[in-house]
């Protein structure tokens, strides 16, 4: 699965709470000082796993947040079993970027997906029915409220992403 | 929920647009400039003030020609502290001016402001669910898909229009909204000529061609259609959301299905979902 979504989303903070490992982390020190909102950012992609038993294994990609890396989402993109695209729902000048970055996944494939409204425990935290309009999603597409770093609003958001995989399967069966 | 941002970041029609379609009431502040304040009810526009058009009646009703600068001072002194309903009721009594023009005058008003808004490239804007002095004003409801599209038809900002619709190779087809009212809406006669046309099988680009339009003015006009949820946009074939089909990536390099029956695929999502659960 891949987690994608805008700089500082938290889709490091969203495998970190799931994942049995620790997140293999690509950060490094932020220098451009109009980013350094946080310390670090994901400059190649985290790396967490889940594991089922001894033949299977669900692992975890989460992308980098900037611009510059976009070349990276096509090689992300082959042979993913569906993707989760994070928004910081905090912050509306990332929006465009959010719904950027979802286009140009699905041009890639017709994978299954979900948006994550993140950081719900905000209090500027815009709703995720709001977010829906602003960013023109399909009404058969999820959005799911989201707090990353509670480890059963992740899972809520993979069990989601989980049965609209298996909806995708009895569509494409039908 | 918390509604805040900045015109920077969110157009005005996409703030519009959002309202509309999520039927809210309340009152959305934008401070650029200067300050306006922006009522809305279900939906619909039913307010509008700026800190330099401010809403007071007999301002309006003097702006608009229905009262002369005399006669709007003498009642501003004599009516003094009076509602702005109330004081329309009394101008009606005397029969200084009728309730249309009071209308009229008020909808010309509110439009003037909006219109004004959608030119704004930045400002604050907050968006909350109270409704400030919603008893003494006189609040007349409009069509925000009318404004929408009015006030898209003014953005003469073709950057903007370029991002969000750089492919003119997309197609258009209608929204299969039940909502969808094209009866209450005004088109100009180059919308109807665009609405003539649209059908998946025309491409914006033919449909400009047709109707000899530069790809500006269809830009503009698609634009407008679109955020009023008129139109929705078909991807060209082979690229996303008018995006150029990226030539570049070989067929193969494309997601290839995993060499499993669905059945296979299906137990394997299963025990996932199971995992997941138990984590
Ligand atoms: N309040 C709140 N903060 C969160 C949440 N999720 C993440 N954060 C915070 O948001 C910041 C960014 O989180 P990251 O997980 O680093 O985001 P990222 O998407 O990996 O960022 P990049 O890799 O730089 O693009 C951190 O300070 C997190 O602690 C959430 O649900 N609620
Ligand atoms: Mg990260």
């Amino acid at each position: 699965m891949v987690i994608t979504g805008p700089f500082s989303a938290g889709k490091t903070s969203f495998i970190g709470s799931v994942s049995e490992i620790d997140v293999v982390r690509t950060e490094r020190r932020i220098t451009n000082a109009a980013e350094r909102v946080k310390e670090t950012t994901t400059v190649a992609m985290d790396f967490g796993r889940i594991t089922v038993d001894d033949d299977l294994v669900l692992y975890l990609f989460g992308t980098p947040g900037q611009r510059r890396f976009d070349f990276m989402w096509e090689i992300l993109s082959e042979g993913m079993l569906g993707f989760v695209v994070l928004v910081d729902s905090t912050k509306p000048e990332t929006f465009r970027e959010a719904k950027r970055i979802l286009e140009t996944f699905q041009s890639y494939a017709s994978t299954p997906f979900v948006v994550a409204a993140n950081k719900q425990d905000h209090e500027d935290a815009w709703s995720p029915d709001d977010l829906r309009i602003i960013l023109r999603l399909d009404p058969a597409v999820k959005i799911l409220p989201c707090v990353s770093l509670q480890k059963d609003s992740v899972k809520n958001v993979l069990l989601e992403l989980l049965y609209s995989i298996l909806e995708h399967l009895d569509k494409e069966e039908a | 929920m918390a509604l805040k941002g900045n015109l920077r970041d969110f157009t005005t029609t996409q703030l519009f647009n959002l309202i509309h379609l999520a039927k809210k009431t309340g009152t959305l502040t934008v401070t650029g400039g200067q300050t306006a304040h922006i009522i809305f009810r279900s939906g619909k526009l039913v307010y509008a003030e700026t800190s330099v058009q401010h809403g007071r009646l007999t301002q309006i009703l003097l702006s608009a020609g229905k009262l002369t600068s005399d006669q709007s001072r003498l009642i501003d002194e004599k009516l003094k502290g009076r509602t702005d309903k109330q004081l329309g009721h009394r101008l009606i009594q005397a029969k200084l001016v009728t309730q249309n023009d009071i209308i009229q005058s008020i909808r010309q008003h509110m439009l003037d402001i909006v219109y004004k808004l959608f030119t704004w490239v930045e400002g604050s804007f907050q968006f909350d669910n109270s409704l400030q002095s919603a008893e003494t004003k006189i609040m007349i409801p409009i069509d925000l898909e009318v404004v929408i599209m009015e006030g898209s038809r003014r953005l003469q900002e073709s950057e903007l229009l370029m991002e969000e619709l750089p492919n003119l190779e997309a197609s258009l087809r209608f929204v299969d909204r039940p909502d969808a009212r094209l009866r209450n809406i005004n088109l100009t006669v180059e919308e109807w000529r665009i609405i003539s046309y649209v059908n998946p099988k025309n491409t914006i680009k033919k449909i400009a061609e047709a109707n000899k339009l530069s790809d500006f003015q269809v830009r503009r006009t698609v634009y407008g259609m679109l955020q009023a949820g008129i139109v929705e946009l078909i991807p060209p074939v082979g690229g996303a959301n008018g995006e150029k089909p990226k030539e570049n990536i070989p067929t193969q390099r494309r997601i290839q299905p995993p060499k499993q029956s669905t059945q296979e695929r299906r137990g394997v999502v299963n025990r996932l979902i199971d995992r997941i659960r138990k984590l």
